[in-house]
């Protein structure tokens, strides 16, 4: 059973009361008119699926009800980090290969 | 005092014999004694057949590791549970003890015989046998005669057939620091710990003594450690109880067996708890196992570990045998030895595997006491059948191999490889290992990220120098090593041959090995054996252990009861139910009940129950079924919708959100009015419908369909909060708050006619699809003018609580003007008369509106909706696409199957491509002939067609027709 921090509510949380929601930082691309076939495609089907951090969405379902985002290490199952939906990536959740090696975790 | 009863000391009671019976026989005990202590004082060594072979065995530990003695305890009334260690049972008055996979008994047990033929039951037997050899008939005579009785011959105790009486507990703790193992080092941490009072302290164990090999060696120093612990009230001590799965976060799974077992006879007690810790910091301190050591025959009852051999001495004041041998590898087995010969047994000789050993400072103690010690010996064999009755000595040459050296009679082996720390459940967090050369054993290194999990004392290898050896694999043996049985996994029946052949039949890989001769498999997850099989897998490939690797520890540490995990998740309290507030009054009225999602929803009624069973069935239903509908076409139903979805959106913004997230113009929908409405997936495909109705400007009353209420406001909830959190919108779920009851018939007015205040029901003021608030027999209502059924009808919400009398009212109305209640199956034929499609029975996840006759639904001045980018995809709008048709079968009584195939030809060849398939079909009572909705490639353009449904045993033509079946005008409607 993991913790989890909602970031609304400030603590951390069993996995129990949270639903995982896909990945997170996918923009719904838009006016419908200007969009080509290709591009809804990988909107709606396309995902990276790593070994290593993936920043996903979470929904505290049965708490606050509010979204979320989280980076998580997929080989640790560690949540690095989580934030709220709206917010940038924060970037000490970066995957640590692009991090300079004296500071990789 | 029973044979082999010590007759002083240990931790036993001397004044309180206990009785109890093994496969029968009645045998005496003393309260503190576990099983295995209690069968050894009363001589019994032989207590189970092993897995494959059938060979006798014996108690071979005195712990959780125990790999042979398993037995089936009884508790009368169905409480029996198998597979229990002997070595972890307590004792008390009355046990009934059963060994297991046996038969007829267990001194002559018939599936003996698999020994004889032990060569065909070797290192991946499960694989290369049950294929089935072609000289037994192949595969199928195989699987029907030969399997089943080689499976049934190997195995364990039988799982019991009925459901078990017991109950469990759970429970959710948290600590700063969770203690694993209540042995010396576990019993100073906790101490230690607990010293700051702030500090919440949980220490468990699996025995029901804290103290572990200080129960042995200093019982009064263990007695004073749990003393001052039991005086800290920051203190939990869980005795009994078996930390066995380590998990993520510092998160300990530990099952309890609680209390007394005598007690366990009153049913409202639980049995066994589980325990759910989340710690601060978690600390292993669960010691260090000793290894067997593998020599031909090394699995006769009366061989059993030396350090099992000292417990059970010191301990529980029980003499494993009187004549004793010993082998070994370390030195700890000296201290059996002279603790054994002080209890007035024979020591008849101390085989060292260790050439070098003869002239140690402990072997010249042995000597002193005049205990022959031979270095650089092993055992080659023993002698004996139900109970060792010999050993043959073999000298071990400077080339590795072992010449006979002559012998001696015992009644008891004991044996030491030395000590394997017990990292199971640091290996379980993903810990990381070092290997230790001089221990022949893995320790833990780094802890996995995110746990704080230290180990201590021997489990983190720190031992004094006597328990420390190296010493792991085979020993050596004279002639062919393929010719004796070996054990190095007793209880999955694993030889050093079967190990070494798996090797060369090119399983080099140590996962590999362990599936494919199921060595530290099952129950045992290798306890015992794990570094030898590691060993002799070093040995027959010429690689180093850690280049070999370790298979992967699995929870749970010993076997948990499914009871446990299932807790009070069962019956009534296993899922919840949800009832509609008619629901008392539908069963009262003969309802029979379908499950939708959580929800029991009235099927149909049996006003009368049928009187035998013959009418009870399908043809009770179709009666009933005919006979709702036509009093609804006819006079007027009454339906409980209240499970249907009902979401409240309001807010300044709210047209605009549901603009947005259904495919139909919502902004343009005039106060007082509805709207059938589709919700799209932004793929284009439908995923639910219902009505949106628009009290005011800014507020709406929006259904959806039974079960995908939870995923709409899910789904709207996320479109809110993360795609277009600037509107000012607020949605609220009250599917639980209002009752729904439709009214539907010709007669409908008629019947809430005078019970409805403030809403002139006249079709001028209020036709179909308006909504209006007022009020109906006192009670506040939404009522709304929409039909599912065709005619004319009112969907009347009223509180929930305020609903049944209402309900009850409208019931007795209906019966006077000769309707009734109708269930959701003619609910469904009805809907079915007038092409109205249920989402997730007639769609499939893969249509759009145009594909089910709905393109009209779609506001096409829309900028953009949830879907319509999806419904621009090339495939969505291609030719050929599946669409909704009706059908009917040219012998019009027929009633298709859902689900079946729909092909052009009447002699379509297997393979065929279908055209589609029958999604609903219903007889019409209206129609009197059967009716189908169909998906169907093309289908609108092959209205008037013939087309066909192979079944099994024919082919069916049907004709492809309009949807809609009945009333195409909708002059029903407007009544
Ligand atoms: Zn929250």
């Amino acid at each position: 059973m993991l913790l989890i921090r909602c970031p609304w509510c400030g603590m951390d949380r069993p996995e129990i009361e949270f639903r995982h929601a896909g990945a997170a930082h996918i923009t719904r691309p838009g006016p419908p008119d200007r969009v080509s076939d290709e591009e809804w495609a990988a909107f709606l089907y396309l995902r990276d699926n790593p070994k290593g951090r993936v920043a996903e969405r979470w929904r505290h379902v049965h708490g606050c009800g509010r979204f979320f985002n989280a980076v998580r290490d997929t080989v640790t199952d560690v949540f690095v980090v989580t934030y709220r939906a709206g917010e940038p990536r924060p970037p000490e959740s970066a995957p640590p290969e692009t991090l300079p090696p004296e500071t990789r975790p | 005092m029973t044979a082999f009863r010590s007759p002083a000391g240990g931790r036993i009671d001397r004044s309180k014999p206990i009785r109890f019976t093994f496969d029968g026989r009645q045998m005496h005990g003393h309260a503190g004694d576990t099983l295995a202590s209690a069968l050894l004082a009363n001589g019994v060594h032989l207590v189970g057949r092993s897995f494959k072979y059938h060979r006798p065995r014996g108690i071979v530990s005195a712990g959780a590791e125990e790999p042979n003695a398993l037995v089936t305890i009884d508790r009368g009334g169905g409480r029996e549970t198998p597979n229990l260690r002997a070595t972890q049972v307590e004792l008390h008055e009355g046990l009934v003890a059963r060994s297991q996979n046996r038969f007829p008994g267990l001194r002559f047990d018939i599936g003996g015989i698999n020994n004889a033929f032990s060569r065909f039951l070797g290192a991946g037997f499960y694989y290369k046998t049950f294929m089935g050899p072609r000289a037994l008939g192949g595969t199928k005579l195989w699987a029907r005669l030969f399997e089943p009785a080689i499976r049934r011959a190997a195995g364990l105790g039988r799982a019991p057939a009925g459901p078990d009486p017991d109950c469990y507990a759970n429970r959710f703790a948290h600590c700063e620091v969770l203690v694993i193992g209540g042995g010396e080092a576990g019993l100073a941490e906790a101490l230690r710990r607990s010293e700051d009072p702030a500090c919440r302290v949980i220490l468990c164990d699996e025995q029901a003594e804290f103290g572990g090999w200080m129960l042995v060696e200093a019982p009064e120093r263990a007695d004073e450690m749990v003393e001052a612990l039991s005086a800290r009230p920051n203190v939990t001590l869980l005795p009994r109880s078996q930390a066995f799965g380590a998990y993520a976060q510092n998160f300990v799974a530990i099952a309890q067996q609680l209390a007394d077992p005598l007690a366990l006879s009153d049913p409202e007690l639980p049995r066994e708890r589980l325990w759910q810790v989340r710690a601060g910091e978690v600390v292993l301190a669960s010691g260090a196992i000793e290894r067997p050591l593998v020599f031909p025959d090394n699995d006769r009852p009366g061989i059993l570990l030396a350090g099992a051999a000292e417990t059970y001495l010191r301990r529980y004041g029980v003499l494993p045998g009187r004549k004793i041998a010993i082998l070994t590898a370390c030195d700890t087995a000296y201290g059996a030895a002279f603790a054994l010969q002080d209890a007035g047994a024979e020591i008849v000789a101390i085989a060292e595997t260790r050439t070098a050993q003869g002239a140690s400072e402990i072997a010249a103690r042995a000597v002193a006491r005049g205990i022959p010690v031979l270095p650089g010996m092993t055992i080659v064999g023993t002698t004996g059948h139900l109970r060792v009755s010999g050993v043959q000595l073999g000298r071990i040459r400077p080339d590795g191999a072992a010449e006979p050296s002559g012998g001696f009679t015992a009644d008891t082996v004991l044996m030491s490889g030395g000590w394997t720390p017990s990292i199971h459940l640091f290996s379980q967090t993903k810990g990381k290992l070092r290997w230790e050369e001089g221990l022949g054993a893995y320790l833990p290194a780094t802890p996995a990220p995110g746990q704080t999990i230290r180990v201590i004392g021997a489990a983190a290898g720190e031992m004094p120098p006597e328990m420390r050896s190296p010493a792991i694999g085979a020993l050596p043996a004279p002639g062919s090593p393929d010719k004796v049985k070996a054990f190095v996994d007793f209880q999955n029946d694993v030889t050093a041959r079967d190990l070494r052949l798996a090797t060369r039949e090119g399983f080099r890989a140590i996962e590999h090995v362990k599936r494919y001769t199921t060595t530290g498999m099952a129950t045992d997850q290798g306890k015992t054996s794990n570094l030898n099989a590691l060993g002799i897998i070093a040995a027959e490939t010429g690689r180093s252990v850690p280049e070999i690797g370790l298979t992967t520890f699995r929870a749970p540490y010993t076997p948990v009861t499914f009871g446990l995990f299932a807790g009070q998740a069962r019956g009534d309290l296993f899922d919840p139910v949800r009832r509609t507030p008619m629901h008392d009054w539908a069963e009262r009225n003969g309802a029979v009940f379908e499950d939708v999602g959580a929800w029991k929803r009235a099927h149909y009624f049996l006003p009368r129950r049928p009187v035998d069973a013959a009418a009870s069935g399908h043809a009770a239903m179709h009666e009933a079924v005919q006979a709702e509908c036509r009093k609804v076409r006819e006079a007027v139903g009454l339906f409980d919708a209240s499970t249907l979805g009902k979401i409240e959106v309001v807010g300044p913004d709210a047209a605009e959100f549901l603009e947005r997230a259904y495919v139909n113009p919502v902004r343009s929908l005039a106060v007082g009015r509805c709207r059938y409405a589709l919700l799209l997936n932004e793929a284009g495909f439908i995923i639910d419908d219902g009505i949106i109705a628009r009290l005011a400007e800014d507020r709406f009353h929006v259904t959806t369909t039974t079960s995908g209420a939870a995923r709409v406001f899910g789904m709207f909830e996320d479109y809110l909060q993360t795609e277009w959190p600037d509107l000012k919108v607020w949605q609220t779920s009250v599917t639980e708050h209002w009752a729904v009851m439709a009214v539907q018939g010709p007669r409908a007015r008629d019947i809430i006619a005078d019970l409805v205040e403030g809403i002139d029901l006249s079709n001028a003021a209020f036709p179909h699809m308006a909504v209006r608030e007022g009020r109906i027999a006192g009670m506040p209502c939404r009522l709304f003018r929409v039909s599912f059924t065709g005619e004319l009808g009112y969907e009347i919400n009223v509180p929930a609580g305020l609903a049944l009398p209402l309900w009850e009212r409208l019931a007795e109305r209906a019966a006077e003007f000769g309707g009734g209640p109708y269930g959701t199956e003619a609910m469904h034929v009805l809907r079915a008369e007038k092409g109205h499609i249920i989402v997730g029975q007639d769609t499939d996840g893969t249509m759009t509106p145009d594909d089910m006759g709905l393109g009209w639904a779609i506001g096409k001045k829309k900028p953009d909706f949830i879907g319509k980018r999806g419904l621009m995809r090339p495939d969505l709008v291609a030719p050929g696409r599946k669409q909704l048709v009706g059908l009917v079968a040219e012998d019009r009584s027929r009633v298709l199957e859902e689900g079946a195939q729909i092909v052009p030809d009447s002699l379509a060849p297997a393979g065929t491509h279908a055209l589609g398939h029958v999604t609903s079909a219903y007889f019409s009572a209206a129609l009197g002939h059967g009716i189908a909705l169909a998906v169907v490639e093309d289908g609108r353009n092959r209205v008037g067609q013939v087309l066909h449904i192979p079944m099994e045993r024919e082919t069916i033509a049907v004709r492809v027709v309009e949807p809609v079946f009945l009333d195409p005008e909708g002059t029903r409607l407007h009544g």
